[in-house]
């Protein structure tokens, strides 16, 4: 959980690695979008205080700072789980059926894309693709991937992994 | 938001063109737009208004010129000497009732139950260019009303999202409360860090927003159905006192 | 020693270096190979175990193309490439060196994926480490760029680099040689160099590709933009969903500085050039270079209004160029070999090769680099091999999300700017997804408009709405409730959408439409309800 940033923030070095992305870019209001990859790198996603943080030392106001976060898929204001399956929904993939993926997760651990079960132990995230094409159909499990795969055998990869996992 | 470059000076010479085969001169570095409304040619517009920067975005302002097949929003696009416009064909006019049918299917406009009724931008240009029915489904969605500003209104079921509040309150107030945020069709105004307005800790209750709002989307608290005229703020007028006073 | 002779003889050194080793082999070290890591180590420790270090060098290369039987593994001197090996092939591999290949693994030497090819491009990519300057170097790179600062003139490069008719290779083909005359003519004092490589379309993967297996090319082509230009900060937008990628450019460019092929005073002239990273955040908008300079000023990556072009207003208000990575990638070959050289291959319009993603319902998916001109044909059915599995060839999809479907009536086509786009389609940045009987053209196009939907920024509305209203007449075929009413709906708001959006994405949204109401529009018919059915209205 990311601290604010007052006069402990030295004690947590995640926030002296986003500082010097802004220091870097001589706290400019350009530095936004590498400030939160930054800070998304550093805890995981963004939450309120890290915003209000980055929006103060960039003097840009909060709406737009925010404006920015949400336009953009890769970040995130919610945490993610423990565990991620990410599905790649490009067009090869989907050519060759990651669609029934995701609805075979939705129906098997009632998860859309973006969401995370409420034991907060797996986060579905689909990502528009990975440009591994010829690998098509692609899923990555914690980094991983699972790739040339029938919907039965990935299914069956993402059950081994998830009870791995557990 | 990135204005278009700003005029060049002064000094700048007279270009002749002709807007729907009509002789007019202006200035060099002034848009279609300017030209047209300076000589009395009206072109329907959403998104512009004068005095905040131009966007091009509603795309109603779509006028031909000669030796282009494209269309060219008339906000954003500087006249040039000879060039020949046209801005009212049926193709045009048929593009523009279009645009016009999406705006009405995108959210749930129900102008009987309106406070800007009968001073909606959006309702008397549906009327202008003859729009009876939506051609297209509408989408119905669920969007919320934020009635936690002490004076002021946002309901998002009648926003078209032109961005004048967007623009009058960074460019003219200075406050920037409020942005976009989403992308596409989730796209949604909202305040600071989607804060209820209310809440906001950078609004100064100025008002400019409701007042350049196009529909009823930004309204006064307290107005029955068709009450809220909206008193655009001189805009022009601002912007130039403010670039005097700078000097 | 002056820095020119200097890297020569680094050049040199390498050369010795790798030439003093018997075998070489190069294992693709791409993202589509996976377990490369492994297969390596396998590979020097079996090398290890026969005390054959100082014979046999294993290197990691970059992407040798035929993704769908990688990993890859090529042996040199020999030019023998190996299929799908696996940590456990090593010993074998090892073993066969100097003597009969592997028959197992091996790939036929006469394979039209690669006979059929022109490697231009692509022809270091698997052949170099792409994290080793040296290997680069050794190869000759950065020969162009050294020439071209030390010994031309920027009128004398922007010259050369017109007459080749190289057109820009991320999709829209302006004449490359144009844009650059254009930046360099551009009033103002400071001028940017931006290297487009927001590769979003789903299906395409040629500019990671470049980047993960020469980034050194890309650098090298943009140093020379750079100075032709008179631009003196570069920026490289990429996605960071391609890690790998990311990482290879940082390395590239640490390197390129420490050998002063970028920085102040390049190769010991005046001439300042620096480049710095951006990445991308996951919108496929940002691929259009007015949302991309706003991305890169820290915006919404909402696209401006044009004119005015980035080469007269750009970056922060200044002339800048904006070039792909396929683009940029030409130049040092350009430079090299002279404008004839590149416009001797390809059409009257469009010169030179392209390099496509191949990939859906096909048998040899991977990275293939043609000259112009070659027909779809022989692309999808002698390179790519054909469809597998007894189905039969149904479409192929150029272009990516916004581009159109091209049935079999046209595979004779030539490949080039003008022909795919009087096909209904466009040469896009280069994806090629072949599709076969057993897809459902307007489920596939229902695809691809989610996709303009999710993506578009929603800032003018025909591409805000249009897309989703479009998106949801398709659910209505693919529901197989829709009406003629519908039908007649669908192609008003393509041409709607098509006519009136502010940039590229909402202006080609409606091509995969188009092409399959044009192409299988019977496939459409088959899901309408009853053609008589009730007009829907909304209230006002």
């Amino acid at each position: 959980m990311p601290t604010p940033p007052s006069d402990l923030h030295l004690q947590d070095k995640r926030w002296e690695t986003i500082d010097r992305v802004m220091r870097r870019h001589d706290f400019r209001q350009d530095a936004l979008i590498e400030t939160l990859h930054a800070a998304q790198d550093a805890f995981g996603y963004l939450d309120a205080d890290t915003l209000r943080h980055i929006a103060a030392r960039l003097k840009t106001p909060p709406s737009k700072v925010y404006g920015v976060v949400t336009f953009y898929n890769h970040f995130k204001t919610k945490p993610k789980g423990e565990h991620t399956l990410v599905v790649c929904t490009g067009t090869a993939c989907h050519v060759k059926g990651n669609d029934r993926v995701l609805a075979w997760m939705e129906e098997h651990y009632q998860l859309k894309p973006g969401d995370t079960t409420t034991d907060n132990r797996i986060s579905l995230l689909e990502v528009r693709c990975v440009g591994a094409c010829a690998l098509a159909p692609v899923v990555i499990a914690d980094g991983s991937i699972i790739a040339k795969k029938s919907l039965a055998e990935s299914t069956a990869m993402i059950r081994e992994w998830l009870n791995d996992a557990a | 938001m990135t204005p278009i470059p700003p005029h060049p000076p002064e000094t700048a010479q007279t270009l002749n063109l002709t807007i729907n085969g009509r002789q007019v001169s202006a200035q060099a570095g002034e848009t279609i737009l300017e030209a047209a409304r300076a000589n009395d040619i009206f072109i329907p517009t959403l998104c512009f208004l004068e005095g905040l920067s131009a966007q091009g975005s509603c795309r109603l302002c779509m006028v031909e010129i000669a030796g282009s097949a494209k269309l060219h929003p008339a906000c954003v696009t500087r006249i040039q000497e000879g060039m020949e416009v046209t801005t009212e064909t049926e193709r045009l006019r048929d593009y523009r009732r279009n645009i016009i049918e999406l705006l009405f299917s995108e959210r749930n406009h129900v102008c009987a139950v309106c406070v800007a009724s009968g001073h909606c931008e959006l309702q008397d240009l549906a009327s202008e260019l003859g729009v009876d029915h939506i051609s297209f489904p509408c989408r119905y969605p669920t969007l919320a009303v934020d009635a936690s500003h002490r004076r002021f209104v946002l309901d998002h079921n009648r926003c078209i999202l032109c961005t004048r509040c967007v623009r009058v309150c960074a460019e003219i107030e200075g406050a920037h409360t409020w942005d976009v945020k989403n992308r596409g069709i989730r796209s949604l105004i909202m305040a600071d860090f989607d804060a209820p307005w209310g809440d906001s800790e950078t609004c100064t209750g100025c008002g400019k927003c409701v007042h350049v709002c196009p529909t009823g989307a930004l309204f006064e608290k307290g107005l029955a159905v068709a009450e809220m005229r909206k008193q655009r703020p001189a805009l022009p007028t601002l912007v130039a006192n403010r670039a005097t006073e700078q000097r | 020693m002056t820095q020119r002779e200097a890297l020569q003889q680094q050049a040199e050194q390498r050369q010795q270096v790798l030439d003093a080793f018997s075998h070489h082999l190069l294992v693709c070290a791409g993202l589509g190979c996976l377990h490369n890591d492994e297969i390596i180590k396998a590979l020097r420790k079996e090398i290890a175990a026969q005390g054959l270090e100082q014979q046999i060098l294993v290197r990691k290369a970059g992407c040798m193309g035929l993704c769908a039987l990688g990993p890859l593994v090529l042996v040199l001197p020999d030019a023998v490439y190996y299929q799908t090996v696996t940590p456990q092939d090593a010993g074998e591999i090892v073993a066969a060196l100097g003597k009969e290949p592997v028959q197992r693994l091996l790939l036929p030497a006469d394979l039209p994926f690669f006979s059929k090819q022109q490697k231009k491009v692509l022809a270091l990519s698997g052949r170099i480490d792409p994290e080793n300057i040296d290997d680069y170097l050794a190869a000759g790179g950065y020969a162009s760029a050294v020439n071209a600062i030390t010994a031309m003139s920027p009128p004398e490069i922007l010259r050369i680099v017109g007459e080749s008719g190289l057109r820009g290779r991320g999709g829209a083909g302006y004449p490359t040689g144009l844009k650059w005359a254009t930046v360099a003519q551009a009033a103002g004092e400071r001028k940017y160099l931006i290297c487009n490589a927001d590769e979003g379309d789903p299906g395409a993967f040629m500019d990671r590709s470049v980047l993960e297996s020469t980034p050194h090319a890309v650098l090298e082509g943009m140093l020379i933009a750079a100075y032709a230009v008179g631009a003196h900060t570069g920026f490289i937008y990429v996605r960071a969903e391609y890690p790998l990628a990311v990482k290879r450019l940082q390395l590239a460019i640490r390197e390129a500085e420490r050998n002063r092929l970028l920085g102040q005073g390049v190769c010991g002239t005046s001439f300042d050039f620096t480049v710095q990273l951006r990445l991308g955040a996951g919108a496929f908008v940002c691929g259009e270079e007015t949302a991309l300079i706003e991305s890169i000023e820290g915006r919404r990556g909402t696209p401006r209004p044009k004119p005015p072009y980035p080469a007269e207003n750009g970056l922060w208000g200044s002339p800048t160029l904006i070039n792909n990575v396929e683009t940029y990638a030409n130049i040092p070959l350009i430079i090299a070999r002279g404008a004839a050289w590149f416009a001797a291959q390809g059409t009257e319009q469009s010169k030179g090769t392209k390099v496509f993603a191949l990939t859906g319902r096909i048998k040899h998916a991977g990275l293939v680099e043609v000259p112009m001109g070659m027909t779809l044909r022989e692309i999808v059915f002698e390179i790519g091999g054909g469809i597998p599995d007894g189905h039969a060839f149904k479409a192929v999809q150029t272009g990516g999300p916004s581009g159109g479907c091209i049935p079999a009536e046209h595979l004779d086509a030539p490949i080039s700017y003008e022909s795919l786009s009087a096909l209904g389609s466009i040469m896009g940045s280069g994806g090629m997804i072949v599709m076969d009987d057993t897809s459902n053209m307007v489920d596939i196009v229902k695809y691809f408009m989610e996709f303009c939907m999710e993506e578009s920024c929603g800032k003018c509305v025909p591409c805000r709405v249009g897309t989703a209203q479009i998106h949801s007449l398709l659910q209505k075929f693919c529901d197989r409730q829709a009406s003629a009413d519908d039908l007649a709906a669908l192609e008003t708001l393509c041409d709607l959408v098509k006519t009136t959006s502010l940039c590229g994405l909402g202006q080609s949204a409606p091509n995969p439409v188009l092409s399959t109401l044009k192409y299988f529009r019977q496939e459409y018919l088959d899901r309408m309800a009853d053609p008589s059915g009730p007009h829907q209205e909304g209230q006002l």
